[in-house]
């Protein structure tokens, strides 16, 4: 395992953060926010697919060089430092690593490109309940004829509000909490029965309940197996779970550097706040934190890369850890910023609603310590 | 030509493991027996005949510092070397053959700060763990705030002449030597500060052993009336000693922190999820039936897996010549909470059977748990308080202000 970049990596590192920087500040998301737009921003799509970074986990041929999911990391890690709204993590990460992981090589050749390019974005739909359950999915898939045919609910889909694809989990055989039988689809959002209501959530950033009305797929939207689908849907929720971590990271980051920017400017007491002891410790063990998190996103992101063993338990810990520290120094930064932090011109809160969100996302903390437990035996 | 280190890296491996498997006794690729831990020093009485056999040809090749220089007795290895070396120990299972403050803390501190003479004359011995030293640092006055020590030193001509007392003096009792932090000015705090060495058997040097709360005695209180000390046993400035005092400290930290309070390994303790499985008990799943205390020991596990990765993120950056700002005092905070949080879900694992003092009746392992568990509060006061370092990250990583 290595924990230092490729010069390659590095770079796109680089662009990363001076994109986020300069054409997605967080000023960028106040804007979307006010207008209404709900996180949907065709701009950015297209300045990002111009910046390739639709493509870095996709070869331009079959088993040639990419950036690996170390590389996308770094731009996850970019865009959470500044709450970017993007189709990154749902398109570029989770459906390009499906389709990896699970696709038919026909299916591999229709989209990987057209993912690789931006023409075409994703959105997973899985969840039926208001928390992390991919076991739990009830939504039907019968066979008829040519295909299958789906009928379910899901809730609080990223993107789906935006995506052109469907990534739907359903049910080919057994019950929810079965781990057999689960099947992954293709759908695309417009096909007859699928409607989408769009919804307005915390964090600006928008999502969808997606139901699923006796919509008609053929054979070939089925990616790997009938009822093996959990074979392919846990990696990639692992990975899901490491690139929320690393976008958390960002997030933390940046929540940090701005409470630390506080704390050497707001005076009290003719002094600066941040030569009070009580929030100096406060800020060091935030410091700790972030640094021992930066450690497990760093693990995780190249164990994925390096094909080790360890990848779900890494996963955990990596999203665990963020959680926590994304949940503590978001609201330290509230805390810290006193009165000011509670209003909604500064950025405080921005971060706290974020967090919460991410949090949530492809399992809790909570989640991912019972899901430690249960991979060591106890 | 062009110069493969791969290449060499890779014969000296081969030499390596010939040498150590041709070498180690047998008995030194067991785990280590907390009675068998080799200190060194004049004192030193070898339980074991064959960790005298090793130590010795572990020290006649520089081993037991495999980086220090050819040149006073260490191994001259470069960081490759080393790590492939440390590599090859581990294969078989060798027992570390030497444990010392003087490899771990005086040593590197001498080499940086020392003069040739007396790193020829003090180097040597510590590399051969033919003097065990202990660190005169805490005084009762002067904990936290270590640079308002007033051990005196007095320059008699000829001579220093030493009165004081030190306090927490690791194993005073049976060191040889003691490098100390001793007062030659008066005025001033930290610039009247001096680094100065002696033997232990001066007359006026007194060590008593103080008993803890887990009643072990690691620790003395040491007192020094009229101690005449050589002129040439200073180490850099006189009043230059705080330099070298705050370097040796982040020699002490990292160490404390690299060992992450681990102990001397072979102990026989369980995790506390095993003892948690003993003696709460798991449901038809296997997950322990105690929900409450199944996420806490997990959130340890996590905590010190986060820990270790970051030892071996921060060891890469700084090898790989990325600034890494004072990385010690963050390891040694997490390692201090760590090592407690630890030994606190023991006990709690462990209910009544890690309530034993001594005597039968209980699982010896236990037993020892109890003992660590109370030796384990030390960690956030030993070495520089958890508080303290925690002002050392605000103030010199983040660039916290003091307090007008």
């Amino acid at each position: 395992m290595t924990f230092l970049l490729t010069e390659d990596q590095e770079m796109l590192r680089d662009t990363a953060m001076t994109f986020a920087r300069d054409e997605l500040p967080i000023t960028h998301l106040r804007t979307l926010r006010n207008s209404g737009a709900n996180g949907v921003d065709p701009e950015t799509r297209q300045k990002l697919a111009e910046l390739g970074f639709f493509g870095v986990i996709i070869p331009d041929e079959p088993g040639g060089e990419h950036f690996g999911l170390v590389g996308l990391g770094q731009i996850l890690e970019a865009q959470g430092r500044t709450l970017a709204a993007t189709p990154v993590m749902q398109t570029a990460l989770i459906a390009a690593s499906a389709l990896q992981l699970g696709g038919s090589p026909a299916q591999q050749a229709e989209w990987l490109p057209k993912i690789a390019a931006g023409e075409t974005t994703f959105a997973l739909a899985m969840d039926e309940s208001a928390h992390f359950n991919p076991l739990g999915v009830a939504t039907e898939a019968e066979r008829n004829g040519q295909g299958y045919t789906l009928n379910g609910m899901k809730r609080y889909v990223p993107d789906a509000h935006h995506a052109d694809m469907l990534i739907v989990v359903a049910r080919t055989f057994g019950e929810a909490g079965d781990r057999h039988g689960l099947s992954l689809f293709l759908v695309p959002a417009d096909a007859k029965g699928v409607s989408i209501q769009a919804l307005n959530t915390v964090d600006s950033h928008g999502a969808a309940h997606v139901t699923l009305e006796d919509v008609m797929v053929p054979e070939g939207a089925l990616i790997g197996a009938a009822d093996q689908g959990a074979d392919v849907l846990e990696p990639v929720l692992d990975r899901a779970a490491i690139g929320q971590a690393a976008e958390m990271l960002g997030s933390a980051q940046a929540a940090f550097d701005m409470t630390l920017e506080y704390l050497q400017s707001r005076k009290q007491f003719g002094q600066l706040i941040g030569s009070f002891q009580a929030l100096q410790h406060r800020a060091a063990k935030m410091f700790t934190e972030l640094e021992m998190t930066r450690s497990c996103v760093a693990a995780a992101l190249s164990a994925v890369d390096e094909g080790k063993d360890n990848v779900a338990e890494l996963a955990s810990i990596a999203k665990a850890r963020a959680s926590e520290l994304v949940h503590l120094v978001s609201n330290e930064c509230v805390q810290m910023h006193g009165g000011i932090g509670m209003t909604d011109e500064a950025d405080p809160g921005l971060y706290m609603k974020r967090a919460r969100v991410q949090e949530a996302m492809y399992g809790s903390a909570s989640w991912h310590r019972d899901r430690y437990a249960r991979l060591n035996g106890y | 030509m062009a110069y493969d280190e791969s290449v060499d890296l890779e014969q000296f491996r081969a030499e390596t493991r010939e040498w150590l498997e041709k070498n180690c006794p047998p008995s030194m690729r067991t785990p280590m027996k907390d009675d068998e831990v080799v200190w060194g020093g004049k004192r030193e009485k070898f339980k074991n005949p064959d960790s005298k056999v090793w130590l010795e040809r572990m020290a006649e090749k520089g081993w037991t510092a495999p980086q220090w220089p050819k040149k006073y007795g260490g191994g001259g290895l470069t960081p490759a070397q080393a790590r492939v070396m440390q590599q090859e120990m581990s294969r078989i299972k060798a027992r570390q053959p030497l444990f010392s403050f003087g490899l771990w803390m005086f040593g590197p501190a001498l080499l940086e700060f020392g003069n040739e003479e007396q790193k020829m004359r003090f180097i040597p011995d510590i590399v051969h763990g033919r003097t065990r030293w202990c660190q005169g640092y805490s005084e009762p006055g002067a904990g936290s705030d270590l640079a308002d020590l007033q051990t005196r030193c007095e320059d008699k001509g000829d001579h220093y002449l030493i009165n004081g007392q030190k306090v927490w003096t690791s194993y005073a009792d049976k060191a040889d030597w003691i490098f100390c932090l001793v007062r030659t000015d008066t005025s001033v705090k930290h610039e009247g500060i001096s680094f100065i060495l002696f033997d232990m058997e001066s007359p006026g040097v007194e060590a008593r052993p103080i008993k803890l709360i887990s009643g072990e005695s690691p620790f003395c209180e040491t007192f020094f009336n009229d101690v005449k000390v050589p002129k040439d046993q200073l180490v850099g400035e006189v009043n230059g000693g705080w330099q070298i005092a705050k370097r040796l400290l982040q020699f002490e930290r990292s160490s404390i922190s690299a060992g992450g309070f681990g102990g001397t390994g072979g102990s026989g303790i369980l995790g506390p999820e095993e003892y948690a499985k003993q003696h709460i008990g798991t449901d038809s799943d296997g997950r322990l039936l105690d929900g409450d205390l199944r996420g806490r020991i997990t959130d340890h596990k996590m905590y010190a897996k986060a820990f270790s990765l970051t030892v071996q993120r921060q060891a890469e950056q700084a090898k790989a010549g990325q600034a890494v700002s004072h990385t010690a005092s963050i390891l040694k905070y997490g390692a201090a909470k760590m090592n407690q949080d630890r030994h606190e879900l023991l006990i709690e694992a462990l209910g009544t059977e890690g309530l034993g003092w001594e005597g039968e009746g209980f699982d010896p392992a236990a037993k020892k748990v109890t003992r660590q568990w109370l030796r384990s509060k030390g960690n956030s006061i030993e070495g520089g308080t958890s508080e303290i370092n925690l002002n050392v990250i605000s103030k010199r990583v983040l660039g916290l202000k003091d307090h007008k």
